[in-house]
């Protein structure tokens, strides 16, 4: 790997050496790297699908802010790709979204007003969460409505069968079904021993 | 020349499925024991000719044979060997081709080994495998040819970079076997549904091959997770991805069945139901082919975009599964049921599993289908992601998983709650210990934290559990307890290492979701970051020359207290043809958990932006999928599934209940 980097002596002097020094290095690395810088261009300008995207210069100096502006992201969905949040998309729109996510909690809204403002602005598709809703009512019933149904369900059959086996276990065995039984108890004894 | 072959194969192959739909189904239905016997070499015909087909596709993407279209739109001559070979199926043609050939190969396998089956079962089977293959040749044939030809390019467009991947490569071979190998249990269900008979016998044939897709389905799945994981740059490894909810809706209609098809087996008790099961999960493995190949829904997987073909798998669709619930709901009645159990025994406690399963597997479909319903019917867009997913799916698995150590320790018929919990007090013992444990080494987290961890060890300790009471570890000698646990079935030694597997991933899950740390830094070359004990220095950046890419190298040396542990080399990578980039992790895999650094962009003040990410214990996710398939695979080779009869006690005393 090491072979690879740019010169082992500036691998040895690193950043300790004084802002300029290491910038000038830094220049001298950059030029040896000519088509590595080239590439560099081509990564701004090409997103990269799903690599997790908030950027340094983005992110707001107070932590707790910036946890709550991160919890909010994954709530909200970037427009113009595909299943992926603000927070893991970097497309310029999610950028974007970010930043006005971030203006928001700087003038002070709470979470949920957040999510309305971007909501107001960009419709119901921006909210991964779905909103409880005359549209989504049966969405966020569903998995309720089914347990119980499969409960209800169950719980009749087993009442159903439940009758049978009493009436069942109630009725003597025949004559004919009692010397079919012996039989088999002894073929089992036999098998067995 | 070869092409043309395969061609030629492709559409006799749909010629010999037609008959192999249509004479055995007759021959079944009149009782002619020579129509009946057509079917096994049909089926093997179809092997051959799909087979054929296959490699000569094959064939035209080593050799990079650029006069067939899709060889010239999915390959690349510098593509290295592998991705040739995978692209074979790394696009829509390819993969429908690879589709038949596996649904040809569970076919084969039918007409090969399963001579113990009755003769009317076997040809009605595989007149029902032969009706899924003509459905599907008949598109490929006629709607998605792979041996289509154009004027010879010189050059190919390459395969998506995502796709070069050793683990994606794999991935789909994996998920179609387990897709496909549910075709079985569908066929069988129909089989029964023609004949109007199932009892023990049916779920005892059925078992082995839902497993075997059960167990392909659990791998397919992981593979899928982990590639996500390591490729796409960021440490999530589940996204509630609607491709992702397709390959995990039949995994959870499959793990149903394998419950219910056990209650069948043992007790004849749930036919009805298991027959309903088996439609549903194949009908589910359709509806996710559908999903993916569709285009309905624009996601990761979107290589495979085209609406026109949608229609005709929609066809499809509603025709197979339209057809297997319409004979279900006429046909079904008639079957008797059998077996009567109290509530609280192993049949009930299969039943629960079987309803929070299947209740779960409908949420995560409903969830998946609900924006599409609501965008046709009332134009309003929605969209359902995570959040939707892990509150609605979660709660449901709680129940399940507190259930699932108990379950095992139930009688048949009717079982007593409280000996099972006193047989289980270890396991609570263990479950309390974990969560102990959980709070003293991470005090701050968060609260339902040691919940979930608790809970993951109470699943795995279900089974040391069951183990322990099976052999009578604590009251028989210990001689008595080695031959009790050599005696013990494989099966039972599988279904134990399956629960098991789950618990792992839970832990997985729970550690990696609860306590993952993340940092986001802008690093010159030289500069160090810290994260969960680690030291990380960051020695610069280097282009490096790849097959069909370039790259660049960020070096990182990683040191814990002063001492060094690795190097890790996260890059980005820049595919020529088609022009795209990737991301390359570099993942360091400790006892605690991975290490996990991005290379992100380079920043216009100097300094590239790398993320660091700890992702504590998030391997257990998958070594407990594969712990889990290797349960299935123990269960598999077991002689009952594998001869058809059980071992005969070698002694008259009574073994404990299975």
């Amino acid at each position: 790997m090491r072979h690879l980097l740019a010169s082992p002596r500036a691998l040895l002097l690193g950043p300790r050496q004084g802002p300029g020094r290491r910038r000038r290095l830094w220049t001298a690395a950059c030029r040896r790297l000519g088509a590595a810088a080239r590439l560099c261009l081509l990564f701004i300008v090409l997103a990269v699908p799903r690599a997790a995207a908030v950027e340094p210069d983005e992110m707001l100096a107070d932590p707790a802010l910036e946890a709550r502006a991160r919890s909010i992201s994954q709530e909200l969905r970037c427009l113009v790709c595909q299943n992926q949040s603000i927070d893991d998309s970097n497309a310029a729109l999610a950028r974007d979204l970010r930043l006005i996510v971030r203006e928001r909690l700087r003038a002070g809204d709470s979470d949920q007003a957040v999510l309305a403002f971007v909501e107001a602005r960009y419709g119901e598709f921006a909210l991964l969460r779905p909103k409880l809703n005359a549209h989504t009512l049966l969405l966020w019933l569903a998995p309720l409505l089914l347990l119980v149904a499969a409960a209800a369900g169950v719980i009749r059959r087993t009442r159903a069968a439940g009758h049978a086996p009493a009436k069942a276990a109630a009725e003597p065995l025949s004559s004919a079904e009692q010397q079919r039984l012996a039989e088999l108890i002894k073929r089992g004894r036999d098998a067995a021993n | 020349m070869i092409i043309e072959l395969g061609h030629f194969a492709l559409i006799l192959a749909l010629s010999v499925a037609l008959v192999q739909m249509l004479l055995p189904a007759w021959g079944a239905r009149v009782g002619d024991a020579r129509l009946m016997a057509v079917a096994p070499p049909a089926a093997l015909a179809q092997l051959t000719l799909l087979a054929f087909a296959f490699l000569a596709l094959t064939h035209a993407f080593i050799t990079s044979d650029f006069s067939v279209e899709v060889v010239w739109a999915n390959s690349h001559t510098a593509k290295p060997l592998i991705y040739k070979f995978s692209g074979v199926w790394g696009n829509h043609e390819g993969s429908m081709l690879l589709w038949v050939l596996i649904l040809a190969l569970f076919g084969a396998a039918v007409a090969l080994f399963g001579s113990n089956l009755p003769d009317t079962v076997r040809a009605n089977v595989l007149a029902v495998q032969a009706a899924i293959a003509v459905a599907f040749l008949v598109f490929i044939v006629f709607a998605s040819s792979p041996f289509d030809r154009i004027p010879p390019q010189p050059e190919g467009r390459g395969l998506n970079p995502i796709l070069q991947d050793p683990a994606l490569a794999f991935h789909p071979p994996f998920l179609y076997g387990g897709y496909v190998g549910l075709s079985m249990a569908f066929s069988f269900a129909i089989a029964a549904l023609i004949e109007g008979r199932t009892d023990a016998a049916w779920a005892r044939w059925v078992r082995p091959w839902t497993l075997a897709a059960w167990m392909l389905l659990t791998l397919g799945i992981a593979m899928g997770s982990w590639w996500a994981y390591y490729e796409l740059g960021w440490g999530g490894w589940w996204f509630w991805d609607p491709v992702e909810n397709a390959s995990f809706m039949p995994w959870l209609a499959a793990t149903a069945l394998l419950h219910s098809a056990l209650v069948m087996e043992k007790r004849e008790a749930l036919k009805v139901w298991t027959i309903l099961l088996a439609i549903l999960a194949f009908s589910l493995s359709l509806i996710g082919t559908f999903l993916v190949r569709s285009g309905i829904l624009t996601s990761v997987h979107a290589f495979a975009v085209d609406p026109r073909r949608g229609i005709f798998i929609l066809a499809i669709l509603t025709l197979l599964i339209g057809g297997a619930l319409a004979l279900y709901a006429w046909r079904a009645p008639q079957l008797r049921q059998g077996g009567l159990f109290a509530p609280i025994s192993r049949e009930g406690s299969l039943v629960l599993n079987n309803v929070l399963l299947t209740v779960a597997c409908a949420t995560v479909f409903i969830g998946t289908l609900y924006p599409l319903a609501l965008e046709a019917i009332t134009g309003a867009k929605i969209s359902v992601g995570p959040p939707y997913f892990n509150l609605t799916f979660g709660p449901l698995m709680v129940p399940l998983l507190l259930a699932m150590p108990l379950g095992p320790l139930l009688a048949w018929k009717r079982g007593d709650l409280l000996g099972a919990a006193q047989r289980l007090a270890a396991g609570v013992g263990l479950a309390l210990l974990a969560m102990l444990a959980t709070l003293v080494l991470e005090w701050r987290g968060p609260w339902l934290a040691p919940f979930g961890i608790a809970l993951g060890a109470w699943v795995i300790a279900g089974p040391l559990c069951e183990w322990g009471t099976r052999v009578k570890l604590l009251a028989a000698d210990r001689g008595e307890v080695v031959r009790r646990a050599f005696g013990l079935p494989r099966s039972a030694y599988g279904g134990m290492l399956a629960h098991a597997g789950l618990g792992l991933t839970v832990i997985g899950i729970v550690a990696t979701s609860a306590w993952r740390e993340e940092q986001v830094v802008i690093l010159r070359q030289g500069e160090r970051a810290a994260i969960a004990g680690y030291e990380l220095s960051f020695r610069g950046v280097a282009p490096r020359q790849g097959p069909n890419y370039q790259e660049v190298v960020g070096l990182m040396v990683v040191t814990r207290d002063g001492s060094p542990v690795t190097e890790l080399a996260p890059s980005k990578r820049t595919f020529e043809t088609p022009r795209q980039t990737t991301t390359e992790a570099g993942i360091h895999v400790g006892w605690r958990g991975d290490l996990y650094v991005v290379l992100g962009d380079e920043q216009v003040a100097g300094g590239w932006v790398v993320r660091l990410y700890f992702n504590p214990l998030v391997r257990l996710i998958w070594l407990g999928a594969i712990v889990m398939a290797l349960g299935g695979l123990l269960s598999l080779s077991d002689r009952r599934l594998r001869i058809g009869v059980p071992r005969r006690a070698r002694r008259a005393i009574p073994q404990a209940a299975e």
